[in-house]
């Protein structure tokens, strides 16, 4: 019944996103819910300076190799979910790339700790998700939200992390949803764990650009959100090496003034 | 026919020349600008005069006033002159003590300046990247410098893995002054405060 409720409402949320999106000037912030944001970010940073900016400064005391080989059976991890949605946005080599690094550093990797495939000509390649799926497919990203612990996220990204938590990850599915017919040795607790972790890996890693980051803004909220709004638009493009802030448009309008 | 090929070759290596000057100068331009950074980052001076070096760089790199306006977005039309000026004094203390203040912790920042591309007479992609360490990743920089005056390069922008700091301050700004019903005033008051602090 709850994933019947949860499809019903994935479907209404997509029709929501679709019709919005014909309206929508690309270029406009859309915060619908910016009081109820605004108090979700407040929390959550507070949430961060008792609980994960500490325990980040931690985890970067740790062994530099610790560390890399952390991020690598993460990143490992991450090609469940980045393999299908390669196949949903018909990036078929991508997702063969992918799937060889999985193989490869699963095994001789020794579950992902190291990483063999790039040595053999597999280079990692950019993570991939439903959120950005759904935007290859032309959904509009919605209302920005702010969610609380998960951070920044759009209505559109929401969607895909409900599909992925409805069957779409497969890491899920074997740990949480416990579907025997894949491998029954992971419990929900490793789920979660990884979940963790590749928020404090994330954290760690970011420490000093954060610091400046909240040290230096006006608006710290308006910051972070024009941030995660940027890097999603970027990532549904794969415009790694361009950006849009290269469109000329804006400031040539300054030349006229 | 063979005079008109000529013409077109000339004309070809005419344009090469120009580009390759304007790409020169502005990665030169980069390329120089950091290394002088990363002197000040890495010398054994306090904070406080590494961050008076920091200052005297931006204020002689960035321009400033442009980047100013261009963060205003729709509003910067609707400033009277006063308005103007008393913002553009703004921006430039808010700019230089953002700018220092943001690099300052870095003291171990190496630039290496990767290519560029000339997108056109008045702007050249810069394309760097921040060296990585055992604590930080590597970082893609891309520097979008203004070669309007091909002797006096200035940046305008700074896209961090794909996330331009100019959009994401104009995005910054211009939430201020729709949380308090479109009054540029605000804005003064905030970039105040942030300056007194």
């Amino acid at each position: 019944m709850n994933r019947i409720i949860t499809a019903l409402f994935t479907l209404l949320l997509i029709q929501f996103l679709v019709v919005k999106k014909s309206y929508s000037n690309e270029n406009e912030v859309k915060d619908c819910f910016e009081r109820l944001n605004r108090v979700t970010f407040a929390l959550n940073m507070g949430l961060d300076k008792i609980i994960f900016k500490p325990i980040s400064k931690g985890y970067r005391k740790l062994p530099s190799p610790i560390r890399t080989g952390t991020g690598n059976a993460l990143s490992n991890l991450s090609n469940l979910i980045t393999i299908p949605n390669n196949i949903l946005q018909g990036d078929f080599g991508s997702a063969a790339n992918n799937s060889a690094r999985l193989l490869i550093n699963t095994t001789l990797g020794i579950a992902g700790i190291f990483d063999p495939a790039n040595s053999l000509g597999f280079e990692k390649r950019e993570k991939e998700d439903f959120g950005q799926s759904l935007g290859v497919m032309g959904v509009g990203e919605g209302c920005y939200l702010v969610l609380p612990v998960l951070g920044p996220s759009t209505v559109r990204d929401t969607v895909g992390s409900l599909i992925a938590m409805n069957g779409g990850d497969v890491w899920h599915n074997i740990t949480v949803r416990d579907d025997e017919e894949y491998v029954k040795e992971f419990k929900e607790s490793d789920y979660w764990a990884s979940r963790v972790t590749s928020g404090v890996d994330f954290r760690a890693k970011n420490l000093e650009a954060f610091d400046a980051m909240e040290k230096n803004s006006v608006d710290l909220y308006a910051t972070v959100r024009s941030l995660y709004l940027q890097d999603r638009k970027r990532k549904i493009n794969n415009s790694s090496n361009k950006t849009e802030a290269m469109e000329d448009g804006d400031w040539d309008t300054l030349e006229n003034q | 026919m063979k005079i008109i090929r000529k013409i077109f070759v000339l004309f070809f290596f005419f344009l090469s020349f120009i580009n390759n000057s304007w790409s020169q100068s502005a990665s030169k331009f980069i390329n120089d600008l950091t290394i002088e950074a990363s002197s000040v980052l890495s010398s054994k001076l306090t904070d406080e005069e590494k961050i008076i070096q920091l200052k005297k760089i931006g204020e002689n790199s960035v321009d400033i006033n442009g980047v100013g306006l261009y963060t205003l977005g729709k509003y910067r039309k609707m400033l009277t002159d006063n308005q103007k000026k008393q913002y553009q004094d703004l921006f430039k203390s808010y700019f230089l003590k953002s700018f220092s203040g943001r690099l300052v912790g870095y003291s171990d920042a190496k630039i290496a300046v990767l290519s560029e591309e000339v997108k056109n007479e008045k702007y050249t992609i810069v394309y760097s990247k921040l060296i990585g360490t055992s604590d930080r990743p590597e970082v893609k920089i891309d520097w979008r410098v203004y070669t309007r005056d091909p002797e006096n390069p200035l940046i305008r922008d700074l896209i961090i893995e794909g996330l331009s700091l100019a959009r994401t301050q104009r995005e910054e700004f211009n939430s201020i002054i729709v949380n308090n019903d479109g009054n540029i005033e605000a804005l003064f008051e905030n970039l105040k405060e942030f300056i007194d602090n």
